[in-house]
Order: structure tokens, then sequence, then C-alpha cells
């Protein structure tokens, strides 16, 4: 059956307390996910009390001043700071999205922030992310065509075209989408998820590729594409503002016209 | 352990190739089912009272049978496509899924069967033998 409880050794226990300094006037706390899986204790939710007027804006300054001033052990993926890389993708407030984008102020009380949802963790705020990307190599993201590149220029195509792909293609592989996603907890060893998906029909609308009839036999599957049950929770945590659940509804539609 | 490789893992058995026609029955049953949950709830509430002769008249009519026993074909119908996802989705225990799937098929088929030879027979015979 599906799990709905966590396994013992996974149990999040409370954690320690790190108090702000002294004399520090405008003091916000922060629950963080700790898990070390060389000590071979449970994970654990440690509280850190932050002096915000000594900190950047957003929830990954809050991380990178934690690590630098208070605790250097707190682990966590971050690259650009800046929304284009997807590496500080992680569970805030109760919600999926990138620290680097989510601003403090913005979020209210006490801030949780836990990894990315029903993911192994390697540590930390770190999830195990390689069948994530399984799926993504699996929708075979690149440009597929019969006919021969022009010997002289690029393979053209016209603006509205182009414009088809433009918004899909804006996806940076997060990973915000499908974690948020019930049916992608359930059944991510078959269903490929909102993200994956995502990408599968930026392939299938780009007008210079000639095997979208191969890529939606790959698709048509009960559990690759049809796992998908409009929940729709991947178009709400998109920190990019895209639409994968339209993206999925529209391949359905694609696969649906050429069998009618 | 495994040294399968995280694609050839993902890629498994490759794709069915169907579930479009799945997808597809979902929704014309839903289309069906639309006004005809609007009718039987109206013609419940018209009902004056609930007696077996009064309800077993309302069948006699060759209209009510008709719409009755179309309401039953696509509530299975829909039922059937629903309740397989459900036991698609929660279920991961090899047996136990095979045998719920199978075990909802044969029940939907027998509740059809049972529930349209009801509907027949006492269309056709005024309930008099039931």
């Amino acid at each position: 059956m599906a799990e709905f409880q966590l396994p013992p050794n996974s149990r999040v226990k409370p954690g320690k307390t790190f108090k702000a300094p002294q004399g520090a006037k405008n003091v916000r706390r922060f629950s963080i996910y700790r898990y070390d899986p060389d000590s071979g204790e449970n994970p654990r939710l440690d509280t850190y009390e932050v002096d915000m007027d000594s900190c950047g804006p957003m929830v990954l300054d809050v991380l990178i001043k934690i690590k630098n001033e208070i605790d250097p052990t707190l682990t966590f993926r971050r690259s650009c700071r800046e929304g284009i890389c997807g590496s500080c993708a992680m569970n805030i407030a109760g919600g999926n999205t990138l620290a680097c984008t989510q601003a403090s102020a913005d979020l209210k009380g006490e801030v949780k922030i836990y990894p990315l949802p029903h993911m192994p963790v390697v540590k930390d705020l770190v999830p195990d992310l390689t069948n994530f990307y399984a799926q993504y190599a699996s929708i075979k993201p690149w440009l597929q065509t019969r006919t021969p590149a022009p010997p002289d220029q690029e393979r053209l195509q016209s603006k509205e075209d182009q414009e088809k792909i433009n918004t899909p293609s804006a996806c940076i592989l997060c990973a915000c989408c499908s974690t948020s996603c019930p049916s992608y907890w359930w059944n991510s060893d078959r269903y490929l998820g909102p993200a994956a998906l995502l990408a599968a029909y930026r392939w299938l609308v780009d007008s210079r590729d000639e095997a979208t009839g191969e890529r939606l036999d790959e698709l048509e599957d009960p559990f690759r594409i049809y796992r998908c049950h409009t929940i729709m929770n991947c178009t709400n945590a998109c920190p990019k503002d895209l639409n994968p659940a339209k993206a999925i509804a529209e391949t359905k539609k694609m696969l649906a016209a050429r069998s009618h | 352990m495994s040294l399968e490789s995280p694609l050839g893992k993902f890629l498994g058995h490759g794709s069915a190739r169907h579930g479009t026609e799945h997808w597809w029955a979902q929704r014309v049953t839903s289309v069906a089912l639309l006004p005809l949950t609007l009718w039987f709830v109206f013609a419940l509430l018209g009902m004056n009272d609930f007696t077996h002769a009064s309800v077993v008249g309302w069948m006699g009519s060759p209209v009510n049978s008709i719409l009755l026993a179309l309401l039953l074909i696509a509530v299975l119908y829909h039922s059937q496509l629903g309740l397989q996802v459900v036991v698609e989705d929660y279920v991961h225990t090899g047996w136990l899924k095979v045998s719920m799937l199978v075990g909802l098929q044969l029940a939907h088929v027998a509740f059809g069967v049972a529930g349209l030879y009801s509907i027949i027979l006492i269309s056709i015979s005024g309930g008099m033998t039931v």
C-alpha cells in the first residue's frame, strides 16, 4: 500500500535551539530539518533565532547567515541566488519554492524549512534527485529530426512558433512542481511528474521537431502521463510562474485527438 | 543491491501505449452522468410516495426503465474506471493489486448484470413476480 506514515527511522524529533545574540532587536525564528546519515540518528528540527537587522531579505540569505555565523554544519544547495539555477528548491513554510526568491518578510511567524517532500534525503535540505533527472533524460529532451539540417543556416522557426516554446522552455528543473504532486509521491517510479511532462510538451510543440508521434507513443501510458489527476499543485508551486498542469492537459488533448 | 542505471530503472518495461481510451471513457461517462443523475434526482423528488406499487408503476414506463438502465450502465462503468485508478494509485503490493483489479472488474460486471436483469424483469412483469 501507499505509505501514509514515515518509517520509524525517518520520523522528525525536536532538536536544539540556537538563541539570538544579546541585544538583537528584530529576531525571527527559523525551524530547519536536520538529518545526518552518518550519525545514525533520526532527523530533527533545529530552531535558529536570527537577527533580521543584520540579514539579507531572502530565505537563502537567512540560511547563508546561519551557516556562516551560527551553525556551519547546516547543509543546503545554492548557487545563482537569483532564481535561475534551481539549486535551492526546498519546502519553506509549507510550500515548495526557491529560497533565493522567497522573501522572509512575506512569511508569517516562525518559518519551518524542510527538504523537497517525499524524496530521499542526502543530508539536511539536500534531496536525492537521481530519479528526477533520469525522468527528464527519458523524454529525450533534444531536437529530433529526419530532415537534414540546412547546410548554410540554422533550422528556422517563425516568430509565432517560437512563442509556443518560449514559456515551457523557461523551466529550470528545480523539482518544486514534481515534489508537490501527490501522484508523484505515490508513483514516481512510473509517473513522469509535471517537470518531465512540461519538458516533453516543450518538444511536442517545437515546430522544428519531427519526432512528435514517437514522443506521444512514449508518453501514452497509464502511468507515465495518466497518473496526472489534475490536482494542479504543480502550477501552484512553480517559482517561475509556469503552468505544467496546462501543458499536461494539452498533451492529453493531443493524445485524444490522434486516436479520434 | 542493483547496479541498474537510474534511466534504465525508470524506463522499466517501456510505454504501454494505451491509457487514452480509459481517459476518454472517464469523460464520456461523466458527460452521460450529468443529465442522467439530474433526471434521477428530480424523478425521486417528484415521486408521491415510495410504496412498492408506486415505484414499480413508475418503472413500468418504458422511458423511465430505459433511462434507469442507462444510468446504471454509466454509473458502473464510471465507477469501474475510477476505482481502478484508485487501486493503481495506492496499492503497490503485487498480488493485492492484481486481485483487487480482478475483483473490481468481476464485481462491476456482476452488479451490472443483476441490475439490468432486475430492471427488465420489473418493467416487463410489472414487478408481480419479484
